[in-house]
């Protein structure tokens, strides 16, 4: 039986602590010890996005993180975007905007956007693009999903 | 009278004829009818007293899932086709 | 636009937020992998490494050693369910091989193949029992080419295999053979047509296996309960077939079995036959403990349902003024391990976007040690296009004729007789064809270096099928709307929307939720692009139901006939002008007879099918052979939009997945028959850097078939991209592309090659 080791971490700004393997990823432990099940696995080596989450203020895809390098980090995953105050602009502008279709890969993309507005909080289409070209969809073809993030950064300046 | 289209793969049965004028109130009659004149045809296009998995009934372009027990009306064109399936 | 009056809708044609986008963006919305039972065990599949072996002996007993393990599965665990067929609702297959595809017996086809399938405690425990497991292999040749594989001295894949066409009379093949299937479309005299053209081509074409590529992986959770009854959980785009695979598979009674569809991240058509659940269910019995099974991208690509690689030749006849007058076409397709490939809707798709008097279709459907196709989005279609537009494109330049010309020269209309025999229906192919003629788009100039244009026209049936809903009126007004499609692109709010229109409620006022086997009646897979037209008509039939429900309660009240009580805006009116609403009407129901439930089915429907014309503005870098999409402008028969968002986003997508196929998907097979490239890395499809916007263009010709004139949209916009860019790459630089994809080393060498020939 593999050993375990206990991780203390921040994950949506609550301290937290899980057991896990030293062979256990942190998109494991996140879904399969946590319950926090919004962080998706798409491909698990790292090429689809969908698991991505931030770590120390950075967008990291969780399957290639190990549980134990979350250890004292600070983690946010889509489950700490809005509140219960109500929807952040991303998650607001990708409803309003249809940039989804099956969901999957949306909680993914909200993290990575977030990610982009708050570093360049003025994107161009190709800026938009560029960043978001880690996180694979399928269904919408981009083109709803670019919009939204578009839109999403009007909002956040309206808002400020 | 509804008017059969006999597939192609199926015409040398026929002595070549590719459409048909036969009598019937469903397709099982229509198939029937046709095996008096074309003996054959209908085991080619039947097994077990149904339509052979695979084929499906068209009355014009109106796809049946009901094979043999489809009814058929005077003006009707009967096509046998591939089933085909979507994604 | 619309080609006739449309009627003035509510909610028709807006577009609300739909009912689960609140969870999908939260991260609360619950995928097949985010089932989590108490005492739930995970599973791993033992899986070939060759593509085609013998197997000699299998031993599991170390892997059953392992602590942890739970319970070790081979195919001497699944009961031989003899050679039959059955009907999936979308295809059918036959039982032996569909029993063979979901772990082998004593053959592997395909690298990937499943062989043997353990639970234990953990997925790792599990992964480290896959390698205690000892197979034994005798490794055969591979047979990897269509073409390879219909000769008549190749390897033979299945014993079982003959050669079946429409109609076979027995003993017309005896032999076994890869060749499954023949199929043979004739109309009027082509030797005759091609006699009289002025102008012949005729050309060859392959394209390489692609994937749907959804995101989410394959998973089924089962849990036996103890009373005999099976529950299982999985993302599936259809809960019945599910149901009736695992129970045809396993000998297992229907009425036992519950299946319980999960949010799906993506189907395209392969995730209607099931590749895991069974073995899920059986590990599950085994253990007698609730069992995870979720599928890596590894064995996604390699081992679960991709479209078909081909080979085709097609050859077109034309008159000096730009006539089409006769078509040929030999299409074969790679089945994969066992026949079941979309080949015979490929030969009916291949000329069904004109009105060609004398045709001949000859369609093969060919066995090959590769993963065993399934659907995806109008399959068989795209392949075909890629052949047939290109070579109308190559008619149009020789006699200097505007491509949108040509086509509407020749195009197929209401009153055609298709190749495959009926006729035409009223359909869009022509409107399509104006709307990209008359678009900014195809009316801007484009004249840079290495730029082109190009533009392609695609077809698909659509499905109707079967579908079956329940609405209840709650008291507080509002509507439950169950139904049995599972929801990968919004279909639950669409269908909302139609029930609302039918009751002249608001959407916001239905609560749909998409229901369990148990729960609904007998609803058809979500595919074939017909939830929103088949389930809709069934929507709007318990609309009726419901209304007419209403007004037998009002005159009631009224003491009046029936038939003197109108149903109007979403108000009872009686004789006397009295009104009550439909909320008033709710909260007096408990006094007024009880609840007001009304179920709607859809069952003989048929769809009139729906075409695509696309247009692309492409930049060629002929130094590297990369292409740049400039610029896409998709337009399509929608019928009625009933959620244009919903509609923009299914073109936009559909464009996308066909850009992916047209330049850079393909699995790459070395020669032993492996996958050298199953990882989103090297299986490229595109990002959001590679694509600009997508300019879509609705067409509204509605379809009679259903009560708003909706018409399916999923499929057909994957059907022209290849071709269309095809198209434009010529435009740009003069090479014209037979092969798919046109990736950079395929078109550098055909750059070279053009510029060798020059020289």
């Amino acid at each position: 039986m593999a050993k375990e080791r206990v991780v203390t971490t921040t994950i949506n700004g609550k301290e937290v602590e899980f057991q896990c393997q030293s062979r256990q990823t942190l998109l494991e432990s996140l879904r399969d010890q946590l319950g926090l099940t919004g962080t998706k696995e798409g491909c698990s080596n790292g090429n689809c996005g969908a698991c991505t989450v931030i770590m120390n203020g950075r967008p990291v895809v969780s399957c290639l993180v190990l549980a134990m390098e979350a250890s004292y980090a600070e983690l946010r995953t889509i489950e700490g975007i809005g509140s219960e105050a109500g929807l952040d602009e991303l998650q607001q502008c990708f409803l309003e905007g249809a940039a989804l279709q099956c969901g999957v890969c949306t909680p993914g993309f909200i993290v990575q956007a977030d990610a982009l507005l708050k570093e360049n909080p003025d994107p161009t289409e190709e800026e938009i693009r560029f960043y978001l070209a880690g996180n694979l969809c399928r269904c919408t073809g981009y083109d709803k999903i670019v919009r939204a993030v578009q839109a999403a950064a009007q909002a956040r300046k309206v808002s400020k | 009278m509804p008017l059969v289209f006999i597939p192609p793969s199926l015409s040398q049965l026929t002595d070549g004829q590719r459409e048909i004028e036969v009598e019937g109130g469903n397709v099982a009659e229509l198939v029937q009818n046709l095996e008096e004149q074309f003996p054959g045809i209908q085991r080619a296009l039947c097994d077990d007293g149904r339509l052979k998995p695979g084929l499906v009934v068209s009355i014009g372009n109106a796809t049946s899932h009901r094979g043999l027990l489809q009814p058929v009306s005077v003006d009707d064109e009967v096509h046998f086709l591939p089933a085909i399936g979507g994604g | 636009m619309s080609t006739v009056e449309k009627p003035a809708y509510k909610v028709i044609g807006t577009r609300p937020i739909r009912h689960d986008g609140e969870d999908k963006v939260t991260g609360a919305a619950k995928y097949g992998g985010d089932v989590q039972l108490e005492g739930m065990l995970y599973a791993a599949i033992l899986r070939s490494p060759h593509a085609h072996a013998k197997i000699t002996r299998i031993d599991t007993t170390q892997a059953e050693a392992l602590p942890g393990v739970r319970a070790v599965m081979t195919s001497a665990n699944m009961p031989d369910p003899g050679d039959r067929m059955v009907d999936l609702g979308e295809g059918t297959i036959n039982l032996r091989h569909l029993s063979e595809r979901v772990l082998a017996r004593a053959k592997v086809l395909f690298k990937g193949h499943p062989v043997a399938a353990v639970a234990a405690d953990s997925i790792h425990i599990a992964e480290e029992a896959l390698e205690l497991i000892n197979v034994q292999y005798e490794a055969l040749p591979a047979v990897l080419d269509v073409r390879e594989a219909m000769r008549q001295d190749a390897l033979i894949l299945n014993d079982d295999v003959r050669t079946e066409e429409v109609g076979t009379q027995d003993g017309v093949a005896d032999k076994p053979t890869n060749v499954a299937k023949r199929f043979l479309f004739e109309k009027g005299d082509p030797k005759k047509g091609f006699a009289e053209a002025e102008l012949v081509v005729e050309r060859e074409f392959e394209t390489a296996t692609v994937h749907q590529g959804y995101i989410e992986p394959h998973n089924a959770t089962a849990q036996w309960h103890e009373n005999g009854q099976l529950t299982v959980w999985t993302s599936t785009q259809g809960a019945f077939t599910v149901r009736q695979q695992i129970g045809e598979l396993l000998g297992i009674p229907l009425d036992k079995i519950k299946v319980i569809p999960m949010e799906i991240g993506g189907g395209f058509g392969g995730k209607i036959a099931v590749y895991l659940q069974p073995l899920a269910t059986e590990l599950s019995r085994m253990s007698g403990r609730p069992v995870q099974l979720v599928m890596d991208r590894a064995a996604i690509f390699e081992a679960t349902g991709p479209t078909p690689g081909s080979y085709m030749r097609v050859k077109l006849g034309a008159t000096r003024d730009g006539r089409l007058l006769a078509g040929d076409a030999y299409v074969a397709f790679e089945a994969g391990a066992y026949p079941g490939s979309p080949v015979g809707a490929g030969c009916m798709c291949v000329f069904a976007c004109y009105d060609i008097p004398h045709a001949r279709i000859e369609g093969f459907d060919v066995c090959v040690n590769k993963p065993r196709t399934s659907a995806y989005r109008a399959p068989g279609s795209t392949q075909v296009a890629f052949a047939v537009e290109t070579i109308v494109d190559e008619i149009a330049r020789q006699l200097e004729m505007d491509p949108a010309d040509f086509r509407l020269q020749n195009a197929a209309r209401e009153g055609t007789r298709r190749v495959d025999g009926p006729v035409f229906d009223r359909i869009g192919m022509i409107e399509t064809v104006e709307a990209i003629k008359a678009s900014d788009h195809y009316q801007s100039p484009l004249d840079g270096p290495n730029q082109g244009r190009g533009i392609a026209t695609g077809f698909w049936f659509n499905a109707g099928l079967r579908s079956a809903v329940t609405a209840t009126v709650n008291p507080d007004g509002t509507v439950s709307l169950v139904e049995g499609s599972t929801d990968i692109g919004g279909t639950r709010t669409s269908l909302a929307m139609q029930l609302a229109e039918a009751l002249n409620i608001t959407a916001e006022q239905v609560a749909p939720s998409v229901a369990d086997t148990d729960g609904v009646g007998l609803t058809d897979v979500t595919g074939g692009s017909r939830v929103t037209f088949a389930t809709g008509i069934a929507v709007v039939d318990a609309a009726a139901k419901i209304r007419q429900q209403m007004v037998d309660r009002a005159a009631k009240i009224w003491e009046c006939d029936a038939d003197s009580v109108s149903y109007e805006d979403g108000q009872l009116v009686g004789p006397d002008q009295q009104r009550l609403s439909f909320k008033e009407m709710a909260q007096r129901m408990a006094e007024m007879g009880g609840p007001i439930i009304a179920n709607g089915i859809c069952t003989e429907a048929k769809q009139a099918g729906a075409y695509a014309t696309h247009c692309v503005d492409v930049e060629v870098d002929p130094e590297t052979g990369k292409v740049q999409i400039l610029r896409y402008t998709a337009a399509q028969d929608v019928g009625t939009a009933i959620h244009p968002s919903y509609v923009e986003g299914q073109m936009q997508g559909g464009v996308v997945q066909g850009i992916g196929w047209a330049l850079n998907e393909e699995y790459y097979y070395d020669d032993q028959g492996q996958m050298r490239n199953p990882t989103f890395l090297d299986y490229r499809m595109p990002t959001s850097y590679d694509v600009p916007m997508i300019d879509t263009i609705i067409v509204e010709v509605p379809d009679p078939n259903h009560p708003y004139g909706v018409r399916g949209v999923g499929e057909v916009p994957i059907c022209p991209p290849p071709a269309a860019v095809a198209n434009a790459i010529h435009d740009a630089i003069g090479v014209r592309m037979h092969r798919l994809p046109m990736s950079p080393p395929r078109l550098m060498a055909e750059i070279l090659r053009c510029r060798g020939n020059k020289d």
